[in-house]
């Protein structure tokens, strides 16, 4: 029989085969001889033929006849032919076949053999495809090797190790005496399959981390093998682009993870060296981006102390500056680590990243921004802003489910309304095609466009824009092609809100919108119409219907989150019921301005709307005169001064609003003149400090009454002013009656409560104005 | 690591390395999902893919596609330097390595890998080492023939 062909004469001829049929026949052929020639326990061959059999296995035929013959190959004196059937053996069998227990003799003789190759290839063997049987059988001759000194067998018995105690848990307990000075070795192989196996036993049983943490001092020895690692020069054998054997860096740096997690003197004692990787590393390649990046998962695992998370978080905003697409992982990783402590630096690499990253990041980085800001914001202040910079910068990849959210935060952050009104105002100039963007910046200037003209604000430089330019830019926008029909509706309230905000250009407004009634866009056009009625036959509610939105709540009901608005004093009722009421309702949306509030027969209430915006104005305490344009305000004409329901004619202390905790504030006199008292008694409320609740009483000792009385107020700027509807506008005489008031005063920073109020009224035929400054707040009002 | 594999870009497979014990049908299954996946990937693409529930790290040198798919905590941007590690290695040990050699020396690429990695761990990280090795078991496979004529290293 001639000889059987050589391997490669057998790859060439099958190479050439042009289909698969003409492949199978030469394979098929080929098996027959094969099979013949094991049959014949040919010896010779028997290596080529395995080998051969191999290759045919690799292209997806069958090859299970070869097992036996694998075997009879590792029992061979030949290293060439244990060589290919220990390969085979790997390749082909696995402890699924009865067959493979037949190794493990076999193994076990070349365990102990005399050339360190042949014991190599019984380790590889063992150490990848063992099976719970022979790992049992052969864990003894395992930790024989791992305490040799040859460094060659001693790495190859630690990996084998480790596959043992993966595959036999128990036995982990027997090569612990092995591992005792596995780290004194200078060989790099020995090292870093010494903290592979350190690794694995740390990681399976806490007794070992313990162990290992305590008794052995595993942490210094590790410190000290990475700082040589870091401060050596350069070693040719172990350099990759400059780094000194970054395998055993990111392994050493893993297994420091766990010894430092939860664990505080470990973490103390790794704290210097993470520090001088985290500095010292080049970023330029992917193999220092690589130690980088095991350094910040440890970093942020143990307990380190803040300079070094500080340094973790610049890490990753170097990351995420690398264009090299593998950097992703470093965004979702940034967004995993993000907390309450690093949130404003995390937040500023990630407002870079978005600013610089390709699109197809951008609403996963907006998105996650927008969570990780909510969860996490130090301040209404930074939570705005960091909106607002995602907005600007991405804002035609925010998703359109964040608007609703956004608005609503933005209308809480009752402070930050100038701030954020202009911003957003600056923001959508230039260029109104980000939808979410505009939408939220038609919303905000439609709120509180009179802060936007007021030419005042105290974050940042007020800019000076007029009612027209402001309805420009809304009316661009309406007419623009770039803008979706979302979008016009938004648009189109804001400009009919702006009625009541602006002084001067109610008719363009109405022209505006009866210019819509007749839209295609259905959506608009109803819409228009009704803003339309709203201007024919409804005007004296305009105001009320547009008033400034207040605070809203977030209620959850039945496991869904429902914004509620609720307007002052008809909070404790709302609180219970769903928004939106009936009324005059154009549309559904849940920010919808002309939902009427209350929705049963509380009729809305009007507050002196001229005196909620004291924070508009800069310096100290508010000119209540002339710069508020009070005159040609539509809402200074007389008040509609419309019944209130019976439970909120007693102003008095006993309201449901808040439960009255700070019973011993006293009250004050604020004014006492011409016969004219009014007197001050305070409320804190127990779920918000900062709120206070000033009841006002006034009351007329004259002998005629005092009519059309109104009473305004102001505060300094730091301060939010809300004031409810009066009781009524007549001041009875000879004190037979009062009038009573309720102001709310947000005061977030606490600081001393100040107050002008101007009262106006009419007494003996003639109008008497007033003007006054309240000083005397006691400091339980308002610490 | 849970298994290394090479293959070609019209879908042919040169080696196949794993390191979990798994039925040869489920290999056959798992090989062919995985390399329709990643012979789809774009040039642009990420080297690192999520598939199943592991994560795969793949890297194209010429017509070769190296893939490795590794656990949960495993470190990607160190595997791609394992990657380029073990061409390297094939590099030196080939000279000029190209798919061809891998063809024709397929047990040569097995054998190198299984002195450079073991159970899906690194078991030696100087590259000058693990050359080493190859040569003198090499030398081994000429020298310990009994009968004198020599079977090269060719099987």
């Amino acid at each position: 029989m001639p000889a059987p062909i050589r391997l490669r004469e057998l790859i060439r001829t099958i190479r050439t085969a042009r289909t698969q049929a003409e492949e199978r026949e030469m394979i098929q052929k080929e098996c027959a001889a094969i099979r013949s020639s094991f049959r014949e326990e040919d010896n010779t061959y028997r290596c080529r033929n395995v080998a051969k059999l191999l290759y045919m296995h690799m292209l997806g035929y069958p090859a299970h006849f070869g097992q036996l013959e694998c075997l009879k190959l590792i029992a061979s004196q030949k290293f060439t032919d244990k060589r290919i059937g220990y390969l085979g053996a790997m390749l082909l069998l696995d402890e699924r076949q009865d067959v493979h227990l037949l190794m493990t003799n076999c193994i076990k003789n070349d365990l102990n053999h005399s050339t360190q190759y042949v014991q190599g290839l019984a380790l590889c063997t063992l150490g990848c495809m063992g099976s719970s049987e022979m790992c049992r059988d052969l864990a003894g001759e395992v930790e024989k090797l791992l305490k040799t000194s040859n460094s060659y067998l001693r790495k190859k018995a630690a990996l084998c190790a480790v596959h043992v105690i993966r595959k036999v848990p128990e036995l982990m307990e027997m090569f612990l005496p092995a591992t005792k000075n596995l780290l004194n070795e200078k060989n790099h192989g020995v090292l870093h399959t010494s903290v592979v196996l350190l690794t694995e036993m740390c990681e399976r049983s806490p007794d070992m981390l313990a162990h290992f943490r305590k008794n052995e001092k595993l942490v210094p020895q590790l410190v000290r093998i990475l700082k040589n690692l870091i401060m050596s020069g350069y070693s040719p054998e172990h350099d990759v682009s400059g780094i000194s054997d970054p395998f055993l860096q990111v392994r050493i740096l893993r297994l420091l993870r766990i010894l430092g997690r939860n664990d505080d003197d470990s973490s103390e004692a790794m704290n210097d060296i993470l520090a001088q990787v985290a500095t010292n590393t080049e970023t330029s390649k992917n193999v220092g981006n690589a130690i980088l990046y095991e350094t910040v998962l440890t970093i942020m695992d143990i307990k380190s102390e803040s300079g070094l998370r500080v340094l973790a978080i610049n890490i990753l905003g170097r990351f995420l500056l690398n264009n090299d697409k593998n950097i992703r992982r470093a965004m979702e990783l940034s967004f995993a680590l993000v907390n309450g402590n690093n949130v404003r630096g995390m937040m500023k690499e990630l407002l870079y990243f978005l600013d610089s990253c390709e699109p197809e990041f951008k609403a996963d980085c907006a998105s996650g921004i927008f969570l990780a800001s909510e969860k996490y914001a130090p301040s209404k202040r930074w939570h705005i802003d960091t909106i607002m910079r995602v907005l600007t910068m991405a804002g035609s990849y925010v998703r359109d489910d964040a608007v609703p959210s956004l608005i609503q935060l933005i209308t809480n952050s009752v402070e930050m309304h100038t701030y954020t009104v202009q911003r957003l105002y600056k923001a959508i100039l230039g260029d109104y095609s980000q939808q979410p963007l505009v939408q939220v910046a038609s919303w905000c200037i439609g709120e509180y466009g009179d802060l936007l003209v007021s030419g005042q604000c105290e974050e940042e430089p007020p800019i000076q824009v007029t009612e027209d330019e402001v309805l420009d830019i809304l009316e661009s926008i309406l007419i623009s092609n770039m803008s979706a029909s979302v979008t016009r509706g938004y648009t189109l309230t804001a400009i009919m809100k702006l009625s009541t905000r602006f002084t001067c250009n109610v008719n363009r407004v109405r022209k505006i919108v009866s210019v819509y009634s007749s839209s295609i866009d259905v959506e608009l056009q109803q819409r228009a119409v009704e803003y339309n009625t709203l201007f024919k036959k409804y005007d004296h509610m305009r105001p009320a219907l547009l008033e400034r939105m207040p605070v809203m709540e977030k209620v959850t009901i039945n496991g869904l989150t429902e914004i509620v608005q609720s307007n002052g004093e008809t909070e404790s009722a709302v609180l219970e019921t769903k928004s939106p009421p009936s009324g005059l309702q154009p549309l559904s949306q849940a920010n919808d301005l002309l939902d009427l509030l209350g929705g049963t027969d509380i009729t809305p209430v009007i507050p002196t709307a001229p005196t909620s915006k004291p924070d508009s104005t800069g310096g100290e305490l508010l000119d209540l005169l002339g710069d508020l344009n009070l005159t040609c305000s539509p809402v200074s004409a007389p008040v509609p001064q419309i019944a209130q329901p019976p439970f909120l004619l007693d102003g008095l202390p006993s309201q449901p609003l808040f439960s009255d905790i700070a019973a011993g504030i006293p009250s004050i006199t604020a004014y006492n003149k011409n016969g004219l008292k009014i007197d001050f008694t305070f409320e804190r409320s127990n779920t918000n400090p900062s709120v206070t609740v000033i009841t006002i009483q006034a009351s007329n000792s004259t002998e005629l009454d005092m009519t059309d009385f109104v009473f305004q107020a102001a505060v300094p700027k730091t301060f939010q002013l809300q004031l409810l509807s009066p009781s009524s506008g007549v001041i009875p005489a000879f004190n037979s009656g009062t009038i009573t008031q309720v102001i709310k005063v947000l005061n977030p920073q606490k600081q001393q409560l100040r107050m002008r109020i101007k009262l106006t009224y009419n007494h003996k035929g003639s109008a008497i104005q007033d003007l006054a400054e309240v000083s005397n707040f006691p400091p339980q009002s308002w610490q | 690591m849970r298994f290394m594999l090479l293959f070609s870009r019209q879908g042919k497979l040169r080696l196949q390395k794993w390191f979990l014990a798994t039925a040869d049908r489920d290999k056959k299954k798992l090989v062919r999902e995985l390399m329709q996946v990643v012979l789809a990937r774009k040039p642009k693409m990420c080297s690192f893919l999520e598939w199943r529930d592991l994560k795969v790290v793949y890297k194209r040198y010429a017509s070769l596609y190296f893939c490795c798919a590794i656990e949960g905590q495993d470190n990607e941007l160190i595997t791609l330097e394992l990657i380029h590690r073990y061409v390297e290695l094939l590099d030196k040990y080939f000279g000029s390595v190209c798919e061809l050699d891998i063809i024709f020396n397929f047990e040569k690429a097995y054998f190198i890998l299984d002195e450079f990695v073991m159970g899906g761990e690194i078991q030696d990280t100087s590259k000058k080492s693990v050359l080493k090795a190859i040569e003198q078991a090499d030398l081994l496979q000429e020298v310990r023939h009994p009968c004198g004529a020599s079977l090269g290293s060719t099987p």
